[in-house]
């Protein structure tokens, strides 16, 4: 899923300030399920607004609104008169969702509640773990199911760095060696060889590098 | 003349611990003010940010969480993650104006039920001289 | 004379000026190269920089990560991997050709390092990693600072037994300690580095930290001239320059021209 957390709260009431009647629109898919931008989130988060305008006697009028998800046409469609009714849409979906929202509704000012972090899933309930960097070129099969471009904090494609020690990361001993854990399925899968043999340099292109991407099913395309 | 400025508290206590803590300064008839208003919950772990804030939103004064003794939870874990949950929602608190002394986490057993009217009592006090929430309203 | 690429990730006067400067003072300097900073377009352009100004050795490290340095924020590049840099310079001086494939005309002449840490885990992997190091390229090594011996012999001998002692010169790498804090810093604190209790312990019931360090380093030297395998030593005395030629006449090694 896709991860994100809330702003801090200093940065989303000056995001807020010029506004006076806002729909906080929370997003029913992965941020729900992380906890950062659904249905309970938009409440809470809502809640707050409301007291600090009160506190601060200015006029805000919050809508709270969830649905499905913010990344697809179809859904968002369906909040026009709700978007028609106020001066900006505080999103607390992903920067995905934020920017669909955006994209549809140009003319209103639209605020991003949360930070998208990563692409994730849960290693226990409350943490999420990075595991995927979206490169366009997938080693999965090769490297363990492990990926080496996300987990590695050096992107390293041939191995562990002279900082590996104990099975824990140069850079923080929280952090797993991406590499100790690639060597040890190998290994127990008898298939070291892909970590033998010489790895050349990765095309980046794929990896955003090579500008924003763009995936097309031609088959599917309908003007 | 304008009526002396009574806070409303509410207090969010655990079942196992706090609420019998509350029920136990009951049967010993110890006195405590009046303001305050009890919410039963199953464990002070199931206190969210939503449920602070809503109460704050409609005029609340202070919010007293109690919860069983570290270690002593009866779910294990649920105490402490009251406390994270209190610590983060007293720092919006403190940033949205409401102060982050309006909320208050307090650990409170069964066999306390003097400790539990003392601790309304001093929050009473505590909010009594802060005044009453800013938002306003009729909780 | 090794001269850092920004060492730790800290700013530091560039490696290949620094080199350029030494050979101007005819001290013939290994120039460190990282793959931390630049992409492989600026890699292959300061390498045929570092050739016209002279530089032959040039050492391929993949570069301590941002997090440790004075910039943190930083965003990091590691497009190539050390490994990567191996065989893209040594496809540059060999086969005059860049990473891309295009040809150039007149190449650079390099002797590749490579570095190797015998201290880092997995260990059955590091001699296979050493392997793939001398096959992209390596010409040397350098290894990571001894403080246990008996592991580095270890390693060594695997390396031997795998043919790859005759492939590649290998210097030991030795970093003088001045203190019992300091060797507990470096155990604990610095990822890949093994020091053994019997040296804490040597360093803690020393009168004089200071020489017992310099001691310890001049009979790691001693050892390192002894095996079959090792062709000589690279004395990191960190902000501790002038005791290099200390430790290399206590361990008997030959005097060079030239400034130290």
């Amino acid at each position: 899923m896709i991860v994100g957390e809330r702003k801090p709260m200093g940065e989303i009431l000056e995001m807020i300030a010029p506004h006076e009647k806002v729909l906080l629109l929370g997003c029913g898919t992965c941020v729900t399920v992380c906890l950062a931008g659904g249905e309970r989130e938009v409440g809470i988060l809502a809640a707050q607004l409301r007291i600090h305008a009160k506190k601060e006697g200015k006029d805000l009028q919050i809508e709270e609104h969830t649905i499905e998800r913010q990344c697809e046409n179809e859904w968002v469609d369906e909040i026009k008169s709700r978007v028609e009714g106020v001066d900006a849409v505080m999103s607390m979906a992903c920067g995905v969702g934020v920017q669909l929202v955006a994209e549809m509704y140009p003319e209103k000012a639209i605020l991003p509640a949360l930070n998208t972090t990563f692409m994730g899933y849960p290693v226990q309930h409350g943490t999420w773990l990075e595991n995927c960097r979206g490169c366009g070129n997938c080693v999965l099969h090769l490297s363990g199911g492990v990926c080496p471009i996300t987990r590695c904090a050096k992107s390293l494609m041939n191995g562990p760095c002279g900082g590996s020690q104990d099975g824990k990361c140069e850079i923080d001993e929280d952090i797993e060696c991406a590499w100790q854990v690639i060597y040890e399925r190998l290994k127990s899968g008898g298939r070291l060889d892909w970590m033998n043999n010489y790895q050349p340099p990765r095309n980046w292109s794929t990896a955003g590098s090579g500008g924003p991407r763009k995936s097309v099913k031609i088959e599917e395309v309908v003007d | 003349m304008k009526a002396p400025f009574e806070p409303k508290i509410l207090a969010f206590c655990c079942n196992w611990c706090a609420y019998s803590g509350a029920d136990l300064a009951g049967t010993s008839r110890l006195q405590y003010p009046p303001n305050v208003k009890i919410v039963r919950v199953m464990c002070s772990g199931r206190i969210d940010p939503g449920h602070i804030f809503r109460a704050f939103e409609t005029g609340v004064d202070g919010i007293l969480v109690a919860g069983c003794h570290p270690g002593e939870c009866h779910y294990i874990s649920g105490n402490e993650r009251a406390e994270e949950r209190v610590e983060t929602a007293k720092a919006v608190a403190e940033i949205i104006g409401i102060g982050k002394d309006r909320i208050r986490l307090e650990w409170i057993s069964a066999s306390e039920g003097l400790r539990f009217a003392e601790v309304i009592e001093d929050f009473i006090k505590e909010i009594r001289a802060k005044g009453p929430n800013p938002v306003g309203g009729d909780a | 004379m090794n001269i850092t690429d920004n060492q730790t990730a800290i700013v530091r006067l560039s490696s290949i000026a620094a080199a350029a400067l030494f050979i101007q003072q005819g001290v013939e300097p290994v120039a460190q190269m990282t793959v931390r900073d630049r992409n492989r377009i600026a890699i292959q352009s300061d390498i045929l920089g570092a050739a016209a100004l002279g530089i032959k050795n040039v050492l391929c490290l993949s570069g301590d990560h941002q997090k440790f340095g004075n910039h943190p924020n930083a965003k990091n590049v590691f497009d190539i991997d050390s490994m990567n840099l191996l065989r893209m310079l040594k496809d540059m001086r060999d086969e005059k050709r860049f990473e891309c494939g295009d040809e150039m005309d007149v190449e650079p002449r390099l002797f590749l390092g490579a570095a190797a840490n015998p201290f880092a885990d997995p260990f059955e992997f590091r001699v296979q990693r050493l392997a793939k190091k001398i096959d992209a390229g390596a010409d040397f090594i350098q290894s990571q600072g001894i403080y246990d011996i008996e592991r580095f012999e270890k390693w060594l001998d695997a390396a031997r037994d795998a043919g790859l002692t005759d492939k590649v010169y290998i210097l030991g790498g030795v970093i003088p300690l001045k203190s019992a804090g300091a060797a507990r810093y470096i155990k604990n604190k610095v990822a890949g580095m093994i020091v053994p209790d019997s040296i804490i312990d040597r360093m803690k019931n020393a009168s004089d930290g200071k020489a017992e360090g310099i001691k310890i380093a001049i009979e790691t030297v001693r050892r390192l001239k002894e095996m079959k395998g090792v062709s000589g030593v690279h004395i990191m005395a960190i902000e501790w320059e002038e005791k290099v030629s200390e430790i290399a006449e206590g361990a008997g090694l030959p005097r060079r021209s030239g400034p130290a």
